[in-house]
């Protein structure tokens, strides 16, 4: 399961290349490779011609919100007052998400790469790579990398000899959801609790340190050398639906499916050929029930919409999702989705900053009353309940999380209410509900 | 628990020079509050209150703001914890991959009474975890600072027996 495979046929292998090559670890291999040309090409380019091929080549924010990379890095100041900060957001928790790890793991060079490019072009010095505190085995590859990148002149003073200082450091995070927020991650840099910080100021104006910053999801980065080496235009073809949606993304499946592991298509690809082809369909003798094309952050969808989904931004919202981060989670008929949805709004409880108090006593109501249903002790108003409750997380709070808690609540109920009617109906047998 | 030794300072010599390293890293002390907890975590198995008030000390902080930012992140361990640290993630993907059994093989294994308590050995700590962010590699487990991907029960004994 998982890494290395095959590359499917129908995958479009840009980031994942090199994934299960021990070699491309060191410097020397990804030098083989052809790496770290594009970052000398691009210290000799003007900075705003890097800023607008990455605009116009329509990359997006593969963290999960989507935003367009090349429009972000132009709201830094031109003109610099003081130091700029980049922040390569290597915190990746959403649960059903797991391409940053193996970014970092096989090419660490390629996301040094990214960065450093990304640096010169928004004239950040400095670059802080935020990585969750679990991930061990990243953290350890990327530290060894980047001595190996300092060794080589690659970063330092004079990077690359051009004369220009680009910095690196791995920051690691020690186990909180919520870091992986923009601005939590930096009052977690900071060196303070991960609480996110209220916008506007927004991070250009004023980010890390109270200076202009920008932050960056790995895989985003790591996208960066392959356009200014090939071209804006070249990226932006790479569509199969929505123009709107370019390039290449990594899709993290996991759950009840034959062959889990991140697999890399064009934008606009078919979640259905995703599941059947290049997963390998359902477990022998099972069939597709729902999933959650996104991250667990996202509505889920029945089969029929997943079967009917586009996966790129504008084909997830027209089934009534998002395309978040690319975490696809997949339940085949035997899951109990009341039983799964409790798992994740536990998640959201657990992960919750609790700075805002709809989040803070949201989240846990909602888990609360899930495992009542669960235990076979839900009444007849529950469902409404929960649904009341989810209103109240939405949209009303600092970050995201609390929407986040909400969108499996919300969408279960909407799309699975007879598996909740038959706990509250004591029409299925109560299910010890994990504590 | 309390300890019962004599509280060992963690920056000085080495230690202290590696600190002196990762400050030239930020603009100001602070910023390596995160790194600090971590080096005292790394040399003591836990952060005390003790440890708490040396790295207010070596980075000009006050020690309320060093616990409020130790309680805030969960792998900091506020209390001592068995020899070697087992979290297993048992969020949504991997629950419906059988993560359950993965957690209730583990505390078999170890002796572990329950989650959280450490086995009478003093060798083990079993936790459950929110996503460790390896889905497609159900179930992750992070031992120590080793991160196994792909565990299952009938895999636990052995795993236990290696870190015994």
């Amino acid at each position: 399961m998982g890494y290395p495979h095959e590359p499917h046929p129908k995958e479009t292998v840009l980031l994942s290349k090199y994934f299960g090559e021990q070699q491309t670890r060191t410097y020397d291999g990804w030098v083989e490779r052809g790496g770290y040309k594009t970052l000398k090409m691009a210290l000799s380019m003007d900075r705003q011609h890097i800023i607008d091929e990455v605009k116009e080549s329509g990359l997006r924010g593969r963290g999960g919100a989507g935003f367009p990379a090349g429009v972000k890095w132009n709201f830094m100041p031109k003109e610099r007052s003081g130091p700029h900060y980049l922040c390569c957001n290597a915190d990746e928790s959403e649960p059903g998400t797991f391409k940053d790890r193996e970014i970092m793991r096989w090419t660490p060079h390629a996301l040094i790469e990214g960065c450093a490019i990304t640096q010169y072009a928004i004239q950040a010095e400095v670059c802080y790579i935020y990585i969750r505190g679990e991930f061990t085995e990243a953290i350890g590859i990327m530290e060894r990398a980047l001595a190996e990148a300092y060794d080589h002149g690659v970063l330092g003073q004079n990077a690359m000899g051009s004369g220009h200082q680009i910095d690196m450091f791995v920051h690691r995070g020690a186990g909180a959801y919520i870091c992986g927020e923009e601005t939590a991650l930096m009052n977690s840099i900071e060196g303070k609790r991960g609480n996110p910080r209220i916008k506007p100021p927004f991070p250009a104006t004023r980010g890390l340190f109270g200076m202009p910053t920008t932050i960056n999801n790995v895989e985003t980065l790591a996208a960066v050398p392959h356009i200014i080496e090939r071209g804006s235009s070249w990226y932006k073809a790479l569509s199969l639906s929505n123009p709107k949606s370019t390039g290449t993304k990594l899709f993290s499946v996991c759950g009840q499916v034959q062959k889990p592991g991140n697999y890399e298509v064009v934008m606009g690809f078919p979640l259905k050929e995703l599941i059947y082809d290049l997963c390998g369909g359902m477990h022998r003798g099972r069939t597709l029930k729902a999933c959650i094309p996104g991250g667990s952050s996202v509505p889920i969808l029945n089969r029929d919409e997943a079967e009917a989904c586009l996966l790129d931004y504008e084909g997830a919202q027209q089934v009534g999702t998002m395309l978040g981060s690319g975490g696809v989670i997949v339940f085949d008929d035997s899951a109990d989705m009341v039983y799964q949805i409790m798992q994740l709004t536990h998640f959201y409880a657990h992960e919750s900053c609790a700075q805002c108090t709809q989040c803070r006593e949201g989240t846990a109501w909602i888990t609360r009353i899930l495992r009542r249903i669960l235990a076979g002790e839900g009444e007849s108003g529950d469902l409404g309940l929960l649904l009341e409750l989810s209103e109240h997380l939405t949209g009303r709070t600092i970050c995201p999380l609390a929407d986040s808690c909400a969108a499996p609540v919300v969408s279960g109920i909407n799309k699975f209410r007879d598996e909740f009617e038959a706990y509250i109906k004591g029409a299925k047998p109560a299910t010890a509900a994990a504590v | 628990m309390h300890q019962k030794t004599e509280y060992q300072p963690v920056f000085t010599g080495d230690q202290r020079r590696k600190l002196d390293e990762i400050l030239t890293r930020y603009p100001n002390k602070q910023a390596a509050l995160l790194p600090a907890l971590w080096m005292v975590q790394d040399t003591h198995g836990w952060i005390s209150q003790a440890a708490m008030a040396e790295v207010a000390e070596v980075l000009d902080l006050t020690a309320a703001h060093v616990e409020g930012v130790a309680t805030f992140y969960t792998m900091f361990h506020k209390h001592p914890v068995g020899e070697h640290f087992i979290q297993v993630c048992t969020t949504s993907p991997c629950n419906v991959c059988g993560a359950e059994d993965v957690v209730a093989a583990f505390l078999q294994h170890t002796g572990c009474d329950e989650l959280g308590a450490t086995s009478p050995d003093g060798k083990f700590t079993v936790l459950e975890v929110e996503c460790l962010g390896a889905c497609g590699f159900a179930t992750p487990v992070l031992i120590d600072d080793d991160f196994i991907d792909g565990v299952t029960p009938d895999m636990v004994p052995e795993l236990v027996a290696r870190y015994r």
